[in-house]
Formats: structure tokens, C-alpha cells, sequence
């Protein structure tokens, strides 16, 4: 829409202005609080421009490890985290790729059943089953490691729906085209199926990554050896230092890291993931 | 390259009946058209012949094996379809390639048999575009390459050139028809459009509510349709109907209270008398008598000039059926004037209004 009224423009600019600034305000804050030292920040007023210690606290977080004892190491926790939310992330995505072409593809007995009980998950996320799913967890040795943190996370029925949309989308003709050609039900899902629907998988990665680096509750629960935290739950254990003030500068250098991976899977899917979201034309 | 045969097909959807017996034996070589209004049917046979819909009863056979039971792949067969269906992130080349390419063919013969498709339909240029930088007519050439490259024993159109506009359509029809004549293969062809039907086919299927109600050359069903529906669906514009009740010693025909027209050929001798029919006259097949007197008495509604002809449109007296005359040259004819119309008797089909069929 294009309009040629300045009052309209103007208006319009200063929303958009104030929306970038209330989104925008927190993360220079963290920037800023994460460039002082340990005795600038516990001070009235905070502080709101940079100071000089930015390198020394990223040297500090990276080399000499946060927390009670020094021992945590942010690589560590971010690497914890890198590899919990791909495996989100790709789990999820593996498994309800292969569900949704099931539930669409093929005629087996009781079809409506098993979709109807994929969509009952959707009621019962981790949250809500979590004494169980630790139990089990637990029961089959999968506490502090990274089968642990993940498989449970993993069955999903809100990307088992989207697929399932998407591949409705997919004109019959294609498959039939596809029958004629001499492909099997595996080769039109790997050779068709799959490269049709890549914007959409792009997109679903971008959230479920994001989903799964910001896990918390359930880390929190399973891992109890330092070597399996992830950074979201090690944020949140600096802050309950028990005796000493918080170390608030090395929190907001955490914080500040813990923002960049999913900032990077953003940016760098941009593309498709809007694609994914809004092209129809198969 | 194969022949095919139809025995007493039938398909239905649950309890009721879409197809219900067909019959139909496609010579090697031959171009056969499917033709039917939509709904017909004439789809749905064109996809049990594919194998992508399962035969309710009867049996298809393609160069003498029984395919009942077999999948689309082991069919040879290849199909273009409506929407032409090409895989939109391949290149051309690979849309043509893959059903190679599970066949397992090697790689060089693959290049060789793409590229040989790809000049027989100029698409050489395009190999390495995707579908979506293609315009309508050179998709659906994509379509017919992915065919042509496999060299099944038949090929299968489904309404191949509906979405096409009228010039190209025109252009790809003339295409259609070389390229058949080049390759020689056994081709099943669908259609609603039935000059589509009268300039491809060698033989017409019509169809109607999933009966066939003719099969023979273009000509034949043109010249001699055997019913009702086939009179009016082929040829444009369609065929005139007028119906009329013939005399007890089967010498006139009345058509309406005050109309009574002698029957040229007293139908007596072939047993004609007293009965309801329907005379069937093409609009080209009209002339204006040369005696004031005799002839249909047709009062004008209006007429339109197509250059190299006239049409007219009027009614006869007592019925309110708008009849279609086609004259060559022009005429000018203003509204209400009433024409003396005649017809030679060998282009006055005549059928049965019980049961729409050719007496």
C-alpha cells in the first residue's frame, strides 16, 4: 500500500521506532552490562554505554569458566546446547516427515486412529508429563546424556500437521507422473516428496531450533553432571550463587553468547524460511 | 508400439456404476480419441488403461499381456497429463531422465535418448531450465518428451492440451499429429473438445454417461452417427433436431400442427409408419429452395456474418427450438423473414425418440 499522506508516515515510522526500541533496549543492555567488570555493574544506575572489559569477560567466560567454581565453561554448555537443539530439530523433523507421509499417503488400517492419537500429543506436551517421562527416562539409562535430553522432546504433532498440509498441496498428478516413471513409495518420497517440500522444512528447522536451544524445564530436570548443562539452565545457575553477589558482567557475556546461534539460523535461513511460510506454488 | 485390447471394462465407485462395459480393440499404431462430455467417464477408462485406478471387472490387455494387475511401471506405458505434473525442481533434462534413470539405464545412453527427444521437440535449449521458467506450450512439450524418451508401447493423453490457449492449442495439435506419424506409436487420447477429436483421431470413442456410444473413423461418426448424443455433439455448430410424428403410409412427416413436409424417400419401405421421430439436419446441409412453395418455412431471428459464411438463426412455426443455418457466401437477411429451407435427403439423419438411436 502505498500512501502519500506524512501524517501517515510519520505516525507510521514512529511505531515502528518505539517497537524496534522496546525489542532492541534489553539486548543493548545486556551488550553494555556484558563490557563492564564485576564492580561497575552491582551499582546504581546501570550503566547504559559500553565500558572496556568486553574482551576480558568473553576471555574470562570462554578460558577461565563460569559459575560457583569457575569450572563451567561456556564453549562447553554451548556446544551441550548446539548439539541438543539439532537433534531436536532434525529428530522432529525426521520423524514427522515419515509420519505425515504415512498418515497421506497410504491406506493402512486404522489411519484415522493413529492421526487422531498424533493429535491428542498436541494436549500433552513435556511439561505436562513430566513425572513419566522422567521415569522412563530414567528407567532406561538416558539420564545425563544427550539421548536423555532430547528423544523426549523429539515426537511431535504440530510439524507432523504441517507436513501433512504441505503434502496435501502436492498435486496427485505428481505421484502418479511418478508411479508411471517406475518409482516406488521411498523413491517418490526421497526423489518428489522431500525436495518439493524443502522451503518448508527450512522453515521448520529455523523454529525448532530455536525451540529446542531454549529448552530449559527439561534439562534442567535430567542433567545433573556439569558437563551435560546446557547454556539456557547454565544462565539461570549463576545466578544462585550462594554466598557471593552474582557475577552479573560474565552473566550478560553468557547471555549475549547464548543469543548468537539461533541469531545465525535466522539470518542465514532467512530466505527459505520465508519461502517456507508463504509459497503455495508446487 | 502395441495393440491394445478393451474387453467389457466396467469401474464402479462403491455401488454406483461410472463405466459400464466398454468395449474397444486399439490397433498397433493407431491414434485413438476418447471423447465425451465431462463426467463421462472418459477419464477414468484413461486411468484404468494407465493402471493408476483398479478395473472393477473386465480385462485390458496391452500387446497380448493381460496388465489387470500389474503397476503403472510395468505397464510400458507413459502419460502426459493435464497439468503436465512435471517435477518443478528438476531441470527439463532430469524431468525427461528419471524415468530412465530408475530404469536403471546408463548414464550416456540416458544423454543420448534426452537429447534425441529434445530435437525431435526443439526443446534443446531449455535442458537446464526448471519447469516454472517454461512457458504453457513448451511445458507440455516437456510433458511429451518425458514420453517419448522412455519408447513405451503406448501413450496416454489426458486432455493434454486444455490448458493451453486456442492459438497454441491449434499449433500443438498439428505437432501432435507429425509427431505420431514420426514415432508410430499406439496413442490413447482424451478430450472434451471435439474438433480436437475429428482433426487427431484415427478412430473417435464417444462416450456418454459411461456407455460408448460409437466408435469408428471421424468421417463415419460425422456422416453416420448412431444416436442422438453423437449427432449433436460432433460438428460445430451443432446439429439442428426437429421432431416429428410420420404419417401412417410413411410419405409425410408432420412437425408441427400446420407444418407438413413430404418425405422424399417414403420411409414405408423401411418400415417406418407412425412412430415419434427426431430428424437430425446439419446447419451447412441447409439450402434455400428454389420453389417458393416447398421446404421447411423457417422465420428468421436474426443472422450473423462469419466472412466466408452466413449464420442464421430462426424458428419454425409452432416450435420454439432455435434452428442454426449455415449458408456459404453472404446473405443479407433482415429479422422476420420467413425462408424456404430444403435439405437433400441423403443429409437428413432420422432417429428414434424412444431411444435415441439411428433408425
Amino acid at each position: 500500500m502505498i500512501e502519500k499522506r506524512p501524517l501517515a508516515t510519520w505516525f507510521s515510522h514512529t511505531v515502528l521506532i518505539l517497537g524496534v526500541a522496546v525489542v532492541a533496549f534489553p539486548i543493548w543492555i545486556t551488550f553494555v552490562g556484558a563490557s563492564h567488570d564485576a564492580i561497575r555493574m552491582p551499582q546504581v544506575p546501570l550503566p547504559l554505554l559500553p565500558g572496556d572489559q568486553f574482551f576480558i569477560n568473553l576471555k574470562a567466560a570462554f578460558v577461565e569458566g563460569v559459575g560457583n567454581a569457575k569450572e563451567q565453561s561456556v564453549g562447553i554448555m554451548m556446544f551441550n546446547s548446539l548439539i541438543m537443539a539439532l537433534m531436536i530439530a532434525g529428530g522432529k523433523i525426521a520423524i514427522s516427515l515419515l509420519s505425515a507421509f504415512a498418515i497421506v499417503y497410504f491406506r493402512f488400517p486404522f489411519r484415522m486412529i493413529f492421526f487422531w492419537m498424533i493429535f491428542i500429543t498436541l494436549m500433552l506436551p513435556v511439561e505436562v508429563r513430566i513425572l513419566p517421562t522422567f521415569e522412563v527416562v530414567a528407567n532406561l539409562g538416558m539420564l545425563n546424556n544427550y539421548w536423555g535430553l532430547t528423544v523426549p522432546l523429539i515426537a511431535s504433532a504440530t510439524a507432523t500437521f504441517m507436513f501433512r498440509q504441505v503434502f496435501l498441496t502436492v498435486p496427485d498428478e505428481l505421484l502418479e507422473a511418478a508411479r508411471i516413471d517406475g518409482a516406488g513409495p521411498m523413491r517418490f518420497f526421497k526423489d518428489i516428496l522431500l525436495p518439493v517440500s524443502r522451503t518448508n522444512i527450512a522453515a521448520l528447522f529455523v523454529i525448532l531450533f530455536i525451540y529446542g536451544w531454549n529448552q530449559y524445564l527439561w534439562p534442567l530436570l535430567i542433567t545433573t553432571d556439569k558437563s551435560m548443562y546446557t547454556i539456557v539452565m547454565g544462565i539461570k545457575q549463576m545466578l544462585e550463587a550462594a554466598e557471593e553477589a552474582p557475577e552479573w558482567h560474565l552473566i550478560m557475556m553468557t547471555t549475549l553468547l547464548a543469543m548468537i546461534p539461533p541469531v545465525l539460523v535466522v539470518i542465514g535461513m532467512q530466505k527459505l524460511f520465508i519461502k517456507g511460510l508463504t509459497e503455495t506454488e508446487k | 508400439m502395441a495393440r491394445v485390447l478393451i474387453e467389457n471394462i466396467t469401474k464402479s465407485y462403491g455401488e454406483t456404476e461410472v463405466l459400464h462395459g466398454i468395449n474397444t480393440d486399439i490397433s498397433d499404431g493407431e491414434f485413438i480419441v476418447i471423447v465425451g462430455p465431462s463426467g463421462c467417464g472418459k477419464s477414468t477408462l484413461l486411468r484404468m488403461i494407465a493402471g493408476l485406478e483398479d478395473i472393477s471387472s473386465g480385462t485390458i490387455s496391452i500387446d497380448g499381456r493381460v496388465v489387470n494387475t500389474l503397476e503403472p511401471k510395468d505397464r510400458d506405458i507413459a502419460m502426459v497429463f493435464q497439468n503436465y505434473a512435471l517435477y518443478p525442481h528438476m531441470t527439463v533434462f532430469k524431468n525427461m531422465a528419471y524415468g530412465l534413470k530408475l530404469r536403471k539405464f546408463s548414464k550416456k545412453n540416458i544423454k543420448i535418448r534426452v537429447h534425441q527427444a529434445a530435437k525431435l521437440l526443439q526443446l534443446e535449449e531449455l535442458l537446464e531450465r526448471k519447469p516454472r521458467q517454461l512457458s504453457g506450450g513448451q511445458r507440455q512439450r516437456v510433458a511429451m518428451g518425458r514420453c517419448i524418451v522412455r519408447e513405451p508401447k503406448v501413450f496416454l493423453f489426458d486432455e493434454p492440451l486444455s490448458n493451453l490457449d486456442a492459438k497454441l492449442r491449434v499449433q500443438m495439435r498439428l505437432e501432435l499429429r507429425k509427431l505420431h506419424k514420426r514415432l508410430k506409436v499406439t496413442s490413447i487420447y482424451v478430450t472434451h473438445d471435439q474438433v480436437e477429436a475429428m482433426t487427431l483421431g484415427d478412430r473417435l470413442v464417444v462416450i456418454n454417461d459411461g456407455y460408448a456410444e460409437q466408435i469408428g473413423p471421424p468421417l463415419e461418426l460425422y456422416e453416420k452417427p448412431a444416436s442422438i448424443f453423437v449427432a449433436g455433439f460432433l460438428g460445430s455448430p451443432a446439429m439442428n433436431f426437429i421432431s416429428a410424428q410420420i404419417s401412417a403410409d410413411g410419405k409425410t412427416a408432420q412437425l408441427s400442427e400446420d407444418v407438413k413436409v413430404p418425405v422424399a424417400n417414403p420411409l414405408s419401405k423401411q418400415g417406418i409408419t407412425e412412430k415419434k421421430v427426431t430428424f437430425g439436419i446439419r446447419p451447412e446441409h441447409f439450402s434455400l429452395s428454389d420453389k417458393e412453395k416447398t421446404g421447411l418455412p423457417l422465420r428468421v431471428d436474426h443472422a450473423e456474418f462469419h466472412g466466408a459464411s452466413t449464420m442464421i438463426y430462426g424458428r419454425l412455426p409452432g416450435n420454439d427450438e432455435l434452428i442454426t443455418v449455415r449458408l456459404p457466401h453472404i446473405h443479407h437477411i433482415s429479422p422476420e423473414t420467413v425462408l424456404m429451407l430444403t435439405a437433400l435427403p441423403e443429409h437428413i439423419h432420422i432417429f428414434d425418440q424412444k431411444t435415441g438411436k439411428r433408425i
